[in-house]
């Protein structure tokens, strides 16, 4: 996928109001693929720690029976990192203000883990 | 014959007037011929016309109790208690939840607090005598534990001990300390396969990180980590600054009444935790 093909990925979900920022991460070595972030959101480290979290949840959650995540949701006192892993190792990542409506960003994180493919 | 004879009777007091008290009467003896779809209807009926009346809490929760849903039952009890302290029967029936999952400690605790409320009630005396005797809890039901001895913390304990009144405490609840090792619950896999320690396993260092991004990103503590699998959905709460509790359900469970449970079942094992310090 083209650079623009990224942007375009991304734009859809910061277009949702209260996201501060998104980006594509590589689940085996936590880099920054693309991203689109509001200043002062450190995206090298949040994509590291974000790969990071997401392989151990995903092992967690295979040995406990309910199969890998599609999607999870780190809800914290003042935001939120929402995270749907998209084929060919990719994560695609969402940071958001707490009141967001998260369905919305579910959707448009599925969608560009469809078009990031 | 009587009894049937009786909730016609009240039946028709009651639909003459429907703010009538005689709903609690009504509801109790429908519980007592077991027609508990009918009861639970009649209980609610009346709590919509009377939140406040602690009776009605209390029918409601003997009626939950009787159906087996101690999760409704333990809250309609504790309401019952918010409203009137000294409310025996709500005294008595926490007891009995706290005697069927084994906490002793707390089952005798209410039942002497009930004692100084009504201290020539007999059942309260024989319950006392049962708990204090270590009386096993009817066949089918959660095994009485012996009292946690000050190095229990460190060994599994039954998860009913630590969730009791949860809805599904005996299912996909799991607490661990900071090091991942296994407080309470269990969890098996699809296959039926005890899960608990590999979960465990890949969960310890979880909270610290789920810390560190939030920090990392400006968003203050963490609260829940809830994520979604192809047969499941679980979610993760922090009960105090070192444990980890684990929800895990099926697909039919929303998830965001599965952080409802996380959330009621981290507060209990907050309880819990403050307990064993």
């Amino acid at each position: 996928m083209s650079a623009s093909g990224y942007e375009s990925a991304l734009s859809r979900i910061t277009g949702v109001r209260g996201v501060r920022g998104a980006m594509l991460v590589s689940v085996s070595d936590g880099l920054v693929v693309a991203e689109q972030l509001m200043e002062g959101i450190k995206g090298a480290a949040v994509a590291a720690l974000a790969a990071s979290l997401a392989t151990r949840l995903g092992r967690a959650m295979e040995a406990g029976g309910v199969g890998g995540g599609v999607f999870w949701h780190l809800q914290a006192e003042r935001g939120a990192l929402l995270v749907v892993p998209a084929r060919a190792g990719l994560l695609v990542v969402a940071v958001a203000d707490p009141g967001v409506n998260a369905g919305l960003v579910r959707l448009e994180l599925l969608r560009a883990a469809e078009s990031v493919a | 014959m009587v009894l049937a004879d009786d909730i016609r009777q009240l039946s028709a007091q009651l639909a003459q007037d429907p703010h009538s008290l005689v709903f609690l009467r009504l509801g109790e003896l429908l519980r007592q011929r077991r027609q508990f779809d009918v009861a639970q209807r009649v209980a609610l009926n009346g709590l919509e016309r009377h939140p406040h009346l602690a009776d009605a809490h209390d029918l409601l929760a003997r009626i939950q109790a009787d159906r087996h849903d101690y999760e409704h039952a333990f809250d309609e009890w504790d309401m019952t208690l918010r409203i009137a302290p000294g409310h025996t029967g709500a005294l008595k029936g926490l007891a009995f939840l706290y005697f069927k999952v084994g906490d002793l400690g707390q089952a005798e605790t209410h039942l002497r607090e009930a004692k100084q409320y009504d201290p020539d009630d007999p059942a309260v005396d024989q319950a006392l005598a049962m708990v204090r005797g270590g009386t096993p809890a009817p066949a089918g039901d959660a095994a009485p534990a012996a009292p946690a001895s000050p190095g229990a913390a460190a060994e599994p304990l039954p998860e009913e001990r630590i969730f009791a009144g949860l809805e599904g405490a005996q299912e996909g609840l799991l607490l661990l300390d900071g090091a991942g090792r296994v407080l309470g619950g269990a969890l098996r896999s699809a296959d039926g396969q005890d899960a608990t320690q590999a979960v465990a396993a890949y969960l310890a260092g979880v909270s610290q990180e789920a810390g560190r991004t939030a920090k990392l990103l400006h968003l203050g503590g963490w609260v829940g980590l809830s994520a979604e699998g192809p047969q499941g959905n679980i979610h993760l709460a922090a009960p105090t600054g070192d444990a980890l509790l684990l929800v895990v359900r099926d697909r039919s469970v929303p998830m965001g009444r599965l952080a409802v449970i996380a959330q009621r079942a981290a507060l209990i094992a907050r309880r819990w935790l403050e307990r064993q310090a």
